[in-house]
Order: C-alpha cells, then sequence, then structure tokens
C-alpha cells in the first residue's frame, strides 16, 4: 500500500506536466467549494485523536480540527470526509492532493516543514514521547533500560528519538519495527519486545487496548518534543492561512470565554475582540476569503480549543488526559494563539 | 565462351519501399519516443517537485541515518549513513530469498514426487498441503507463523535451554557463535584440498565405469573424505576454535548469534508457500515424460529410485525450469512483506524509514525498483543459462 502510494505521488507529479504545466490551477479553497466537503487525512483509530465508531462517524481532537475548518468554509462541521491514512501514508496522500489538509497526529519537524512541500500551520496538541513497559520487569525509570527490545511504528519521528535518546545515555536496544499500530500493540502484548514507545498521548489508549491493561504501565520520562499540529500543502498561502486562523479562532475564543453554548449570546458583546472573533466587527472574514461569520460557526459548531480538548483527550474522557502544558498561556501552560485583529 | 560480367546491381526499390529501410526507419522512431516520453516524464517530474518546494537529489545517501536496526549482516549503528541503511535492508532481503529459495525447492520436489506416490495416504497429504496452503493469502501465513511462534515462546528468563549453549525464547534462537583462532586456516586449506580430491574422484570414477563399467562408491568416498581431512587439520592445528556462548544479562540474551523470528516466520512461510506451487510445477513435469521412458528404464532393470533420478527428473527439468523460474522470482518479490512483521529487508529498512525520515519518496521508490529488477533479472539470467545446461542436447 505504502509502495503504490509513493508511485501515485510520482505518476501524480509526472502526468501533472503532461496536463496543464503552467496554466492557473484552481486554488485549494476553490477545490474545496466545488466538492461540496473538505477531504481530511486522519489516522485509522487512534483514540482521542481519531477514531471511528461502528457507525463510522468520527470522533476526536484532529478530527474537530477538520470539522472545524469545514465549519468555516461551508457553515456546517459535518461537511467532511476523512481518509485513514498509516504515519508512512500521510505525507504522500497531502503531496499529490488525495487529501486537502492532514490532520493526524503529526509532529512539526523541520525536514517535514522544509523538505516535503508541506507547512505545519499551529499546534493543536503539545505532546513528547515516552515509554509503555511490562509491569513484570520491574524497571521504573527509562535510564534503566539499557539492553531492552522497543515496539515502534514505522514512518513516525519516533524511531530517530529513540536511537538519539539511547545513543547519548550510551544504552543499546534492539528495535522492531512495525506498520501500524494495532500490529505495534500485538507485538508487544505477544511479549516480542520488553517496552512500546510512541507520542505519551497515545500510550494511555494503547495501554487500554491490551488484554490486561494492569500489566503494563507508563514511564515518567519524556524523552523528546511533539508538537502535533494540522499540515497542508505548500504553495497555497490562502489555504494556508484559513487553517491556520481557524486553529487560531478557537484558542482565542477560550482566552475570550466564547464558548459553543453562549456563542450567540456573544454576538451582542461589545468587547472589540469578541467582535472581531465572531465577526459582527472588522470582516475579518474576507481577509481570508470566508463568510464574515466563520468564527461563530467555528465556535458555535465545533467549540473553543478548551472544548475540543476536554471532549475528546480530557480528564473526563477514557484518555484522562489534564491539560499540563496544552492550558491557555493565561493558565499556565503554553497553548497561545496570536490575536485576531 | 565469354563470360559477360553485369558491372551495375539490379536497380533495387527505392528506399522508402524498400523493407529493411522501413522497419529501421521504424524502430528508430519507436525507440526516439520511448526515449522522448521518458525524458518528458522526468523532466516534468522533477520541475513540478521543485515548484512545489520537494527536495530532489542522491545527497541524503551521505546523511546520518540515526535509527536503529535489529538486525544486519554488514556492519552497521545509527550513526552511519543512509546509503548504509540501504545496504542493510538489501543483504536481508538476498538472505530471506536466498533461504527460502533453498528451502522452497527442497520441499517443492520432495512434496511433487509424493503427490505422485503409489501410495495413497503419502499422495492425499501431499495434495492436501498443497490445495491448503496454496490458498490462503501469503501475508495471512506471515502473520500466523509469526503470531503463532511468537505466542508459542516463552518469555527469556524461561528460555528452553539446550546443553546450556542454545536458547530459545520469544526474542529469538540464540546459538554460539564460532570465533576462529590463528591456525584455522589449516583447516580451510584442507577442506579446499578435500573438494578438489572429490572432484578429482568422481571424473576418475566417472570415466573407469564408462570404459569398464565398474561401479565406484563415489558418494560414500567424497562424504568420508570432506569430512576426514577438515576434522585431521582442526586437531592438528590444535583446535583453533573457540565458542562466544550467549548468556542471560539484563533484559535478554547477549552474545553469540540471534535468528529472530521475524526471519524464521517469514523464511518459514515464504518457503512453505512457494513449495506448494513448485510440487504442482515438479509434478507436471513429471508427468510430461512418457511413460515409455519408465517402461523401458525398468524393463533394463533399474530401481525406482534410479528410475526417477536417471530417467524422469532429468527429463523432467525441462519442462520445470521456466515455471520454476518464475516462482523463484516470486519469492524474492514476496519478501518484501516482510515490513508486515517487522523484518528488517529493504522495503522495511529503506522503503520504510528511510524514506519517512528523508522525503525523498521517488528517489527512494526508483531505487528500490531498480534494485527488485536487478534481483529478478539475475534469477532470470542463471535460470536460463542452468536451462541451457540441461536442454536437449542435439547431436
Ligand atoms: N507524532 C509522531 C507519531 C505519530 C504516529 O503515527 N503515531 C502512531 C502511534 S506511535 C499512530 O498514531 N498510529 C495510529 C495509526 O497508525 O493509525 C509523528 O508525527 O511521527
Amino acid at each position: 500500500m505504502n509502495k503504490t502510494k509513493s508511485i501515485v505521488l510520482g505518476m501524480a507529479l509526472a502526468s501533472g506536466a503532461f496536463a496543464a504545466s503552467g496554466a492557473m490551477a484552481a486554488t485549494t479553497l476553490e477545490n474545496v467549494k466545488e466538492k461540496g466537503h473538505l477531504q481530511c487525512g486522519v489516522t485509522s483509530g487512534l483514540p482521542g485523536f481519531s477514531q471511528p465508531d461502528e457507525k463510522g462517524n468520527w470522533t476526536g481532537i484532529d478530527v474537530d480540527t477538520c470539522r472545524a475548518v469545514a465549519a468555516a468554509i461551508f457553515g456546517d462541521a459535518k461537511a467532511v470526509e476523512f481518509t485513514p491514512l498509516t504515519a508512512k501514508e500521510r505525507f504522500t496522500a497531502l503531496q499529490s492532493g488525495e487529501i486537502d489538509m492532514l490532520s493526524r497526529n503529526t509532529t512539526w519537524t523541520l525536514t517535514r516543514d522544509a523538505s516535503l512541500g508541506l507547512n505545519f500551520a499551529g499546534v493543536n496538541y503539545y505532546d513528547g514521547q515516552g515509554f509503555l513497559i511490562n509491569k513484570d520487569i520491574g524497571v521504573d525509570d527509562a535510564t534503566q533500560l539499557d539492553g531492552a527490545t522497543v515496539c515502534i511504528q514505522s514512518g513516525t519521528t519516533t524511531e530517530l528519538n529513540l536511537s538519539d535518546y539511547f545513543r547519548a545515555k550510551g544504552m543499546e536496544f534492539k528495535p522492531i519495527v512495525f506498520d501500524t499500530s494495532e500490529q505495534t500493540v500485538q507485538g508487544f502484548s505477544a511479549g516480542r519486545c520488553d517496552v512500546l514507545t510512541s507520542d505519551r498521548s497515545q500510550l494511555a489508549a494503547l495501554r487500554s487496548k491490551l488484554a490486561d491493561p494492569e500489566s503494563a504501565k507508563i514511564l515518567p520520562n519524556t524523552i523528546s518534543k511533539e508538537p502535533l499540529g494540522p499540515v497542508v500543502r505548500q504553495g497555497d498561502d490562502q489555504w494556508f492561512n484559513i487553517v491556520k486562523w481557524v486553529l487560531s479562532v478557537q484558542i482565542n475564543a477560550e482566552e475570550l470565554g466564547v464558548t459553543s453554548a453562549n456563542a450567540d449570546d456573544m454576538l451582542k458583546s461589545d468587547n472589540p475582540n469578541i467582535q472581531r472573533l465572531l465577526g459582527t466587527d472588522g470582516d475579518m472574514g474576507a481577509k481570508l476569503g470566508l463568510p464574515a461569520d466563520f468564527g461563530h460557526k467555528v465556535v458555535k459548531m465545533v467549540g473553543n480549543y478548551g472544548e475540543m480538548y476536554d471532549r475528546n483527550v480530557g480528564p473526563d474522557t477514557p484518555l484522562g488526559l489534564d491539560r499540563g502544558i496544552n492550558a491557555l498561556w493565561t493558565e499556565g501552560g503554553i497553548m497561545y494563539a496570536p490575536p485576531v485583529r | 565462351m565469354k563470360k559477360q560480367t553485369i558491372d551495375s546491381k539490379p536497380a533495387g526499390p527505392k528506399p522508402w519501399y524498400d523493407p529493411r529501410v522501413r522497419s529501421l526507419f521504424f524502430q528508430i522512431l519507436a525507440i526516439a519516443a520511448v526515449f522522448w516520453a521518458g525524458w518528458t516524464l522526468v523532466e516534468n517530474t522533477l520541475s513540478n517537485m521543485e515548484s512545489r518546494g520537494i527536495s530532489t537529489g542522491f545527497g541524503f545517501l551521505d546523511e546520518t541515518a540515526g535509527f536503529g536496526i535489529i538486525m544486519s549482516l554488514v556492519p552497521y549503528d545509527s550513526t552511519m549513513s543512509y546509503g548504509r541503511t540501504f545496504w542493510v535492508g538489501l543483504t536481508n532481503t538476498l538472505l530471506v530469498s536466498a533461504m527460502g529459495i533453498i528451502a522452497a525447492t527442497l520441499l517443492g520436489f520432495i512434496i511433487g514426487v509424493a503427490r505422485l506416490s503409489s501410495n495413497w495416504l503419502v499422495a492425499k497429504v501431499s495434495l492436501f498441503y498443497i490445495e491448503v496452503i496454496r490458498n490462503i493469502p501469503l501475508l495471512l501465513q506471515i502473520f500466523f507463523w509469526y503470531f503463532a511462534v511468537l505466542g508459542a515462546l516463552p518469555s527469556p528468563r524461561q528460555s528452553i535451554e539446550v546443553g546450556g549453549t542454545m536458547f530459545l525464547n520469544n526474542r529469538g534462537l540464540y546459538v554460539p557463535e564460532p570465533l576462529t583462532q590463528d591456525g584455522f586456516g589449516l583447516v580451510w586449506g584442507a577442506l579446499l584440498f578435500a573438494i578438489a580430491a572429490v572432484v578429482g574422484i568422481r571424473t576418475w570414477a566417472k570415466k573407469r565405469q564408462l570404459a569398464t563399467g565398474q561401479i565406484f562408491p563415489t558418494f560414500k568416498v567424497s562424504v568420508a573424505i570432506l569430512v576426514v581431512l577438515p576434522v585431521l587439520a582442526y586437531f592438528i592445528a590444535g583446535s583453533p576454535l573457540e565458542w562466544d556462548v550467549p548468556a542471560l544479562k539484563g533484559f535478554n540474551f547477549g552474545g553469540g548469534i540471534t535468528i529472530i523470528p521475524e526471519l524464521a516466520a517469514l523464511w518459514l512461510a515464504l518457503s512453505l508457500y512457494t513449495a506448494s506451487f513448485i510440487a504442482e510445477i515438479v509434478r507436471s513435469g513429471i508427468l510430461s515424460v512418457s511413460k515409455g521412458q519408465t517402461e523401458a528404464s525398468k524393463a533394463l532393470g533399474l530401481p525406482n529410485g534410479l528410475t526417477l533420478r536417471l530417467v524422469v527428473i532429468p527429463q523432467a527439468m525441462r519442462v520445470i525450469i521456466p515455471p520454476l523460474t518464475s516462482q523463484y522470482l516470486n519469492l524474492a518479490k514476496n519478501s518484501s512483506l516482510a515490513t508486515a512483521i517487522g523484518y528488517p529487508d529493504l522495503v522495511a529498512v529503506f522503503m520504510g524509514t528511510t524514506l519517512n525520515q528523508t522525503g525523498q519518496a521517488v528517489e527512494v521508490v526508483a531505487i528500490t525498483m531498480a534494485v527488485y529488477l536487478t534481483i529478478s533479472l539475475s534469477i532470470s539470467l542463471l535460470m536460463n543459462i542452468y536451462n541451457r545446461a540441461v536442454a536437449i542436447k542435439e547431436r
């Protein structure tokens, strides 16, 4: 599948020029409007981030990030179709135009940003890499992992982080690299490896998928920075701006106390920041090529950042993750968005 | 009579009516069209990638790879380059393909012959094997063996132990590694000498048999020479071999040679699967040899085994080789399913991690395709050479 994806990319790139090199191509926004829906790349199933239920309804913080963009464009948070992608397939799918945006717990790194022809449009979750370990082994810190066998998912930033960490600590390890997160968990529960490594936010979810979740625990160490966020193709600045500012609107809305519940009442607010955010003043929408009330639609239909967090990954969900550094900058975290002005 | 010489050739057709000129012209035209299309494709890909801000080029092969690989036949650690990861992946692919081809061939021939056995049970068991294995997707079989093998084996601390030197657990099979010391050269020398002697004896025995009809027990003598000489040399040189015996330290065993479960499962699945196809090929090859050949050979008094070995198989080979070649090609290509269970083959290491870390999809995929093409063409070439050797020689 990965093979085909990459080859498809090659062919798409090659045939593109046969068809129309130089001719003015339609912008992503025009394409999306034409199609009538947003095509969004997500995981094949990761609780809290993007996961389909039995009826095929997707939920998760990454899913909501897509829905917010659809709400901004169409005034309809349901005008999204989701493409499940493995870690390996995701960038090719975006580059080749199969999807309009990628929202798949993807870490923002220099190489990805600068050499793949992509742009990162912000951060919707600040994560870091950690370890899940079998309790029997009796290890309670990552520095005791010398010689361990580690299960990893291919095509993630985690492979390199892992090597770097062990090398820096002068320790050895044996990596077992699987294609999908399902196989990675299977390998771990079959006892092929001592530890499983991935972004910390996912360890809790993966642990809950084990036959006996009590048999494993998460080590306290965080060995890397994993700022996760939505990604778009490079070269369409308008589209880049739309995705970037829809997320910013959600974060600003939380800061200003605008929620999905009070969004309608807030239309009457005389706070100029709220007026600009909800489109009652300033016509921010036109600058992005969106309807004037796009901010109101986003917050009303999907909610502000805090709502999106609490609903999908927060303390009251199965993942049960504290806000931690994902709290607003005004509340001790680092979640901070440029002003809508 | 005076001969009349004709100076001028008969006037040929005009060049554009000359079939040779014409066919040459159209062939050149076709080649030019292919090259033009290929060139345009490459050109457009490059310019499109540039306009989309995707980096291109092969410079990444010299950059530090930085990731670990579980198994490598060539020296590798994470400070080496992406170019090196290519060799690691390639050698792992070649290893499992070669092991698979050998095992599948042996097994396939045995089952193929058994399928034709006059023993009802043997024939039916082979038939059952072929029909079941052939009709289950290979990927499923790989998963089955992988998780069946993993599930059946104990954890490192409860390893199955053989004589305190070999250990088996769900991390692999650990065997002692022979470390040759000074003086081991003598053993190699003895082995080479033994091989030369065996070749000599075989030619001599064949000649004698042709001349006098006397049969020499070549096989037994050959084995004796091959074993006795090196063993003798080994003791004369003062046993120049030490063993690195694996031992449990920390999480797992260290030292010795490890055969990882991924390799074992992939090898098993590829061999069993391909063997079922080879068995059918062998069966059809044997059936293609006319019954008269067997009857004639029996009439000469050759026992069953010799009839099969000297009369049937050599003729069947001519039918077997071409489809056998394509089974070998399939096996080599199927080995790329390794990624599914984490065996670090070329596709997993190079087209997987290296591609993802560098993002150079087009380059990496092109290199990988070229490698599989080369492997396939090499197998075809070798098999064609062999085919020519066994083909009917017109006398
Ligand atoms: N943030 C990392 C890791 C992202 C990632 O793919 N994580 C895995 C788990 S470690 C995952 O989400 N798997 C779900 C799937 O494959 O559908 C990256 O961007 O490379």
